[in-house]
């Protein structure tokens, strides 16, 4: 009997025979099917995805006039986050002229709106400065980060340590603080950086904090668009999942404690997204197969169900990446095709 | 970064090797999806959809639409100077464009 080397979820290789890893296809998208009540893959599809992932080649890639959009979180910070000492500018440049980028992304090193605001006056300048040089689209991004706006860092008081007390009430209005001060903080940057040039401005990892984190970039979002109705605006999600920190706050009527990908793009749209960044969270626990299986599911569904464009987060442990420093280029080669041919993504 | 380039070759369109910022563009102003942008700009090209991705071919019509390519020489638009050619292009608005236009006329 053939045995396939798969990777797990973690990366590591393990032996899988071909029923192994149909059985590991199937369980992946009913996970996701029973979890979002939502279609599992048919069986053309998951045999597509078993083609994918048994491919002898180290590297697959998508066929001619298959190619998507790509769209880059925090983009500039890639490069000195190694070691290598670049000005943000050159970074930009570098992706644009030796790395095939369609798009990029301007960041500071403290990813987050609320310490930008700060030196948002130098930000401007260097996403001025890269716009005249550059020509591929280029985004500002951050995050919203909700945690932020928490004592000690923060003014408001933290839900975190209010909640072991059973203070359920109190963690509740402390998160509806934040949200007013984060909306502020994002609106302002935001605005800042759109006059200044920015092709668009990403809100990335949103939801990091739970429902609260979500609803103030929806408020956000929509001011903004009413302010500049030609902004483009990418909101990339935290996780696949919205966590009901909160568990009351709604948005058009619609609770945002656990919200799934596709219905998470409908409440982005609502608010005048742009571009909506679907998130499935990778188990290290389970087969690269079992991931990808799910990860297709849950992002298909979202375009489906999507009127705007939708970029498949597929970064170090999202979307089927095996969760690791080093993402191997075998299983990163293999999400970008399935995301692209099975999930007909608009763009990643 | 093994991530970015792999993604960029395994299914990216390219950038200004060929035309993935033009398709960008188009989700980005319009939001439109993949297949409407990818026509909307083959359109506007005068190219077929399967050569947008074509480096050959792209490369070409970069430098006859001055648009911006990946070796520009002396007579090549470079940066904003592409950026105001692919709005016209395009018939979309560019955000830096604007403002450049704002802060150098009257």
């Amino acid at each position: 009997m053939s045995k396939y080397f798969i990777r797990m979820g973690d990366g590591y290789f393990a032996e899988f025979t071909e029923a192994e890893i149909r059985q590991d296809l199937e369980d992946g998208t009913v996970d996701a099917a029973e979890r979002g009540s939502i279609p599992p893959l048919s069986e053309d599809e998951l045999q597509q995805l078993f083609e994918i992932c048994t491919a002898p080649n180290k590297f697959v890639s998508v066929e001619r006039g298959n190619e998507l959009v790509l769209t880059f979180d925090a983009g500039t910070l890639k490069i000195p986050r190694l070691g290598v000492q670049m000005g943000r500018s050159q970074v930009v440049q570098l992706h644009e002229k030796a790395f095939g980028a369609d798009t990029m992304e301007l960041a500071h090193i403290d990813y987050s709106f609320k310490p930008i605001k700060a030196i948002v006056h130098e930000e401007q300048a260097e996403i001025q400065s890269a716009l005249l040089n550059t020509v591929l689209p280029l985004f500002y991004g951050a995050m919203p980060n909700l945690g932020l706006y928490t004592k000690p860092d923060g003014p408001v008081e933290n839900p975190a340590e209010l909640l072991p007390k059973g203070k359920i009430a109190e963690a509740r209005a402390a998160q509806e603080e934040a949200i007013e001060h984060a909306v502020k903080d994002m609106v302002y940057v935001a605005s800042k950086m759109y006059e200044a040039g920015a092709d668009g401005i990403n809100f990335d990892t949103v939801g990091a904090s739970g429902d609260a984190d979500f609803l103030a970039t929806l408020k956000a979002v929509e001011i903004l668009k009413k302010k500049y109705p030609d902004m483009c605006i990418e909101l990339g999600m935290a996780g696949e999942f919205v966590l009901g920190m909160h568990g009351d706050l709604y948005y058009d009527g619609v609770r945002l404690a656990g919200l799934y990908p596709h219905e998470q793009v409908k409440i982005a749209e609502k608010a005048g997204a742009t571009i909506f960044g679907s998130v499935v969270n990778t188990n290290s626990s389970m087969s690269f197969t079992w991931n990808l299986a799910r990860a297709i599911t849950f992002s298909k569904t979202s375009v489906e169900h999507a009127s705007i464009p939708v970029h498949a987060n597929v970064g170090m442990g999202v979307g089927g990446i095996p969760v690791s420093e080093t993402p191997a280029i075998d299983a990163v080669s293999r999400v970008s095709k399935a995301m692209a041919e099975v999930g007909k993504l608009d763009g990643l | 970064m093994g991530m970015a380039i792999t993604h960029a070759l395994a299914s990216g369109m390219g950038g200004i090797r060929t035309s993935g910022d033009l398709v960008a563009r188009m989700q980005m102003s319009r939001g439109m999806r993949i297949n409407d942008a990818k026509e909307y700009v083959a359109g506007k090209l005068g190219v077929s959809v399967i050569d947008l991705s074509n480096e050959i071919v792209m490369e070409e019509v970069r430098e006859d639409l001055n648009i911006g390519k990946i070796r520009t020489l002396h007579q090549n638009a470079k940066g904003i100077e592409a950026k105001f050619r692919i709005a016209k292009l395009l018939e979309i608005e560019i955000n830096c464009v604007n403002r450049f236009k704002r802060l150098t006329e009257g």
